[in-house]
């Protein structure tokens, strides 16, 4: 004989997996320190995309139509030409739908780091970033490390030199 | 069929399966994601892009209402950093 509340809980218990379930299938979970980027070069993204092998990577997610996007290119290429040399590869991903938007952007900026396009906002959706920009740093194992919401000036800028000095440092894993 | 925990799970089931269908279930799945924002951030979504005009609209109002204010309400925008 089942009891009353062994009648409702099983059920609920029940109704709540599913639940959990379906939203999981909803909302792809955001990437985090501790996992991984989805692999770059199968993510259609417009562009050529650098080796990153074996290097510390900062992967931005940027738009023509963001203030904060446009502060942060300067302190990119700042970065880029800091420490470049001794292996960090900055891939900043645009997730602009319109190329004349994008194409504008890159013109006026001149980066100095290379520069792709999410046409079909396809990379930006499994990463599921939480604001824009957004950027990850990457270890020469492929990990993220750290991740960046927004943009703000010397704090961001300070705190990102700090974090690639300490993966720069890391050595790099056996192939 | 008849046992009562089938039928309290089946309940269960359409309960749940009828939220997330509907769309009620969470208002993060419908909600506007941060990448999705390029027209909310157009400047033309902004109310007060002109603000000669805004200006006369206000006065209008005042004038026909003898009430000001209270128009200070964000809508668009790219909702960066």
């Amino acid at each position: 004989m089942v009891s009353a509340r062994q009648a409702i809980a099983s059920p609920l218990r029940w109704a709540a997996a599913a639940a959990a379930a379906a939203l999981a299938t909803v909302l792809p979970a955001q990437v985090a320190p501790g996992g991984a980027l989805p692999p770059l070069a199968a993510a259609g993204l417009a562009g050529d995309v650098p080796d990153t092998s074996g290097k510390v990577v900062l992967v931005d997610f940027w738009a023509s139509w963001c203030a904060p996007c446009k502060a942060s290119f300067p302190v990119y290429a700042r970065l880029n030409a800091a420490y470049a040399a001794r292996g960090l590869v900055i891939i900043a991903v645009s997730v602009d739908e319109s190329p004349s938007a994008y194409a504008a952007f890159v013109a006026r900026q001149k980066p100095p780091f290379a520069t792709l396009r999410d046409p079909k906002q396809k990379l930006v959706a499994q990463v599921q970033v939480p604001t824009m920009p957004t950027s990850y740093l990457v270890d020469r194992a492929g990990r993220v490390r750290f991740v960046h919401p927004g943009f703000r000036g010397d704090e961001t800028e300070r705190e990102l030199r700090g974090e690639i000095e300490a993966l720069l440092g890391e050595r790099a894993p056996a192939p | 069929m008849n046992s009562p925990r089938i039928r309290l799970a089946l309940l269960a089931g359409l309960g749940v399966a009828a939220a997330l269908l509907c769309g009620c279930a969470t208002n993060a799945a419908v909600r506007v994601r941060p990448w999705q924002r390029a027209a909310l951030a157009d400047d033309t979504m902004n109310p007060d892009r002109d603000p000669v005009g805004s200006k006369m609209v206000e006065h209008v109002y005042f004038s026909r209402e003898a009430a000001s204010g209270g128009r200070g309400v964000g809508g668009s925008g790219c909702g960066c950093n």
